[in-house]
């Protein structure tokens, strides 16, 4: 994962294995990880203000001992970071956040999950 | 033959219909805008997920298998309790959820299907594989799972039953698949190379030695 070393590089203490590979206990973890690196890609931010971006979040009190909530911190980065730079706002993003909660709750075992299943759009 | 549910070992899950935790929802939301932005393409994130999902979790569970083949103890945790036994090796996940051990035998083998909702065992396994995603696969797996097996090139023994194991979101499964013939001197790392993610659903054997190599 040679690609994505400028990413390991500017975040501290992310979770890796022996090789020096991302390490993700959860999928939505590694399509957090994944957007942030296309994004860097397409110009959106540089590493130095992702850098800050995260160190902000994983600096705040209230972490959990284990480390365990290290993504939670890196997509309340990812978060932060998108709306200063007027891509969205928080607020847009809490209410799509509830919408594809409400469209999980709303789709049958087995079918995909998608936005559309929120019964409140 | 596929027995399924068919003793009080299945957990029925009537009640268990999809959910996101706050985490997925609000990376499923970030992932809305940017798209809609033209920042960023869902597929070829999906992607380059995909080159992870052999690459790192599934050697957690490869480390419980091969020690479950060396050490008999070890397998017998597993099979009791098998929560607990994973857990003595560091890979926990982070929900808590319950793992159960399912050992192949010449006269049964395990077939785990679920996936669309949370019912994946992460933290062992790694990222789920697309095709396990893919509607398709839960519906025929239970409808059919000769079928299934048969177009991961999987052709089991006459007579060896398949059970299928539905996962919820409360209990997880690792398929322990059959030790290959010719690894009596293998230690555990090298045993481990052989157990490949999909053995450990089901969709999959362990490799021989030559197929390791």
């Amino acid at each position: 994962m040679n690609a994505f070393e400028p990413t390991l590089a500017a975040s501290p203490g992310l979770p890796k294995s022996h090789e020096g590979d991302p390490v993700f206990a959860e999928p939505w973890q590694a399509e957090a990880f994944v957007m942030t690196v296309r994004l860097h890609e397409k110009g959106v931010f540089s590493w130095s203000e992702w850098a800050e971006a995260l160190s902000h979040e994983l600096y705040k009190p209230g972490r959990r001992a284990d480390a365990g909530d290290y993504f939670d911190c890196w997509v309340a980065a990812l978060s932060r970071l998108v709306t200063e730079l007027s891509i969205t706002s928080q607020a847009h993003l809490n209410d799509l956040t509830q919408s594809w909660q409400r469209a999980a709750e709303a789709t049958p075992h087995g079918k995909p999950i998608l936005l559309e299943n929120d019964p409140g759009r | 033959m596929t027995s399924h549910s068919s003793d009080g070992d299945h957990h029925d899950h009537d009640h268990h219909d999809n959910h996101f935790s706050e985490m997925q929802a609000r990376v499923k939301a970030l992932e809305t805008v940017l798209t809609q932005k033209g920042l960023i393409d869902p597929a070829a994130i999906d992607a380059i997920v995909d080159t992870y999902e052999t690459k790192i979790g599934p050697r957690n569970g490869a480390r419980v298998v091969a020690k479950a083949w060396s050490e008999p103890d070890f397998a017998d945790w597993l099979r009791n309790d098998a929560t607990a036994a994973i857990a003595s090796l560091g890979y926990t996940g982070r929900q808590g959820e319950h793992m159960r051990a399912v050992f192949n035998t010449a006269e049964t083998h395990n077939l785990v299907v679920c996936t669309l909702c949370s019912c994946y065992p992460w933290s062992v396994l790694g990222l789920p594989p697309v095709w396990y995603k893919a509607p398709p696969y839960r519906s025929r797996a239970v409808i059919d799972p000769r079928g299934v097996l048969a177009e991961f090139g999987v052709t089991l023994p006459e007579g060896q039953k398949i059970r299928v194991w539905d996962s919820t979101a409360e209990l997880r499964y690792i398929v322990i698949p059959e030790r290959p013939a010719g690894t009596d001197g293998l230690d555990q790392e090298a045993l481990a190379d052989l157990v490949t993610r999909d053995s450990m659903i089901g969709t999959g054997l362990a490799r021989s030695t030559e197929e390791g190599r």
